[in-house]
């Protein structure tokens, strides 16, 4: 069953539920056994035209685990790209020299676009505001170790819902199972309409909530996300709302047992330092998920799993 | 010739006629079909009065039958648009538009932070609402509507 084979990882949306399960149970071969030469004698460029250290660090990890050599860029300041070079230009020659190209830019649709101009296949790791697909991988993967199932789960994402990616990549791959959704934001972060039409058509239960105090008790996964200051066209509304919608360690006391709390990080002040020893704090491990998710992903497009 | 109103614009003998294109999009249709690079006779008329539209235009291309896939891109600018095939002065055949379901380089991402706008890239769409004609970009995946829509 080789059926991402040679297939690029653009959008959360190119890939079907059986595929997203497949990378999940690979993911979860990996934390057993992360060490397995499977990349010995290949190359993966990580051409990241914005910086971004935790995620470049997580995929070249994940390629280290694997044995295989990286190539590639951690900023392009100092490359052709300023000089003027055209991402097609510059897509083109670096597939000559690799297997796999890992790409992070600003513009939005550069990932797809680089798809089509490249030799081999193109791992999306950040296109502006659009996508971030190994990012929702990782989640889903720590959803289901953390939850045992990702089938019928009550769901409550907090914070920016309106500009937020990894929000909105979330929100349609859990619609593939059956969940119940809780958004809790600010009236100017709100969840775009556009959303919720599509879990209407998809009979899926949602709520929306202004307030962010005592309502977390139903939830099985409670994901934060941080509330930036640049989204605000009035100043004064962020002053009025940065502060509610922080997690306290006081607001998890009934909480259910099974519940675990999700960050994609960085964070800001959105979770109390005092939630960090709690046992559903799970979002440092979360982070680790990501190398797992993202050998998975690497040896299912190079067909090697 | 039974309709007065084309007559303002002189009868051709084989082709195609264009009729009911709103008057400010003239020069769209014209660029979306790119008339400028063919041979054959044609004759433009516009600001004629309509009904509907309050003010048409009309394209009369001498000895041209287009496809309809060809004909469709103009639905963006001209959904009312009626074709009239002419074939020895006579019109053996009427045809209206329809919004096609994939645009292709004919419309700009309305997206400033697509890659489209930045690097010489045909642009694509998928026509997402035809009514009120709505579209979602291939590579940003934002949609651009009729209102913030800009022909290239
Ligand atoms: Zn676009």
């Amino acid at each position: 069953m080789h059926s991402m084979k040679n297939k690029s990882l653009v959008s959360i949306t190119d890939f079907s539920k059986e595929e997203y399960l497949r990378i999940l149970d690979l993911a979860g071969e990996f934390e057993r056994k992360p060490g397995q030469p499977l990349l010995q004698g290949y190359i993966v460029a990580t051409l990241f035209f914005e910086p971004s250290t935790r995620t470049r660090l997580s995929f070249e990890s994940a390629v280290n685990r694997l044995g295989g050599k990286i190539i590639g860029f951690s900023d392009s300041a100092n490359t052709s790209v300023s000089k003027g070079e055209t991402l097609n230009d510059t897509i083109k020659i670096v597939s000559n020299y690799c297997d796999l190209i890992v790409m992070r830019h600003p513009l939005e649709g550069s990932a797809r676009y680089a798809s089509e101009v490249s030799g081999v296949p193109v791992i999306n790791a950040g296109d502006g505001a659009n996508q971030h697909p190994s990012q929702t991988l990782l989640d889903l993967y720590s959803i289901k170790k953390t939850q045992g199932r990702l089938d019928n789960l009550c769901i409550y994402l907090v914070g920016d819902l309106k500009y937020g990616r990894t929000v909105h990549s979330l929100i349609m791959a859990m619609s593939k199972f059956n969940t119940t959704f809780h958004f809790i934001s600010p009236e100017e972060l709100k969840i775009p309409n556009e959303y919720k039409i599509y879990l209407d058509s998809l009979g899926l239960k949602y709520f929306e909530h202004s307030d962010f105090t005592d309502i977390i008790d139903e939830a099985d996964i409670v994901y934060m996300t941080r509330v930036q200051k640049e989204r605000f066209s009035d100043p004064i509304e962020y002053e009025k709302t940065k502060n509610a919608y922080v997690l306290r360690a006081d607001m998890l006391k009934k909480s259910k047992p099974n519940m675990r709390i999700l960050h994609p990080l960085p964070r800001v002040n959105e979770i109390h330092t005092d939630v960090d020893p709690s046992e559903k704090a799970y979002y440092f491990t979360q982070a680790l998920n990501g190398v797992y998710t993202r050998q998975a992903i690497i040896t299912s497009i190079l067909g090697l799993k | 010739m039974n309709d007065k109103k084309q007559l303002k614009v002189s009868a051709i003998k084989e082709g195609t006629v264009i009729d009911h294109i709103p008057a400010q999009n003239l020069f769209k249709v014209i660029s979306i079909l790119r008339l400028d690079k063919i041979h054959t006779q044609i004759t433009f008329g516009t600001n004629l009065e309509s009904k509907r539209l309050g003010s048409k235009a009309i394209i009369k291309i001498s000895e041209i039958f287009f496809h309809d896939a060809e004909i469709n891109k103009i639905a963006l600018v001209a959904p009312d648009a009626k074709l009239n095939i002419i074939k020895d002065y006579e019109v053996v055949e009427k045809k209206v538009v329809e919004v096609p379901d994939e645009i292709v380089g004919i419309v700009k991402c309305f997206n400033p932070q697509c890659i489209t706008n930045h690097e010489k890239i045909t642009t694509r769409f998928t026509v997402v609402n035809k009514k009120e004609v709505s579209m979602k970009c291939h590579y940003c995946e934002k949609i651009t509507d009729s209102e913030h829509m800009e022909i290239i």
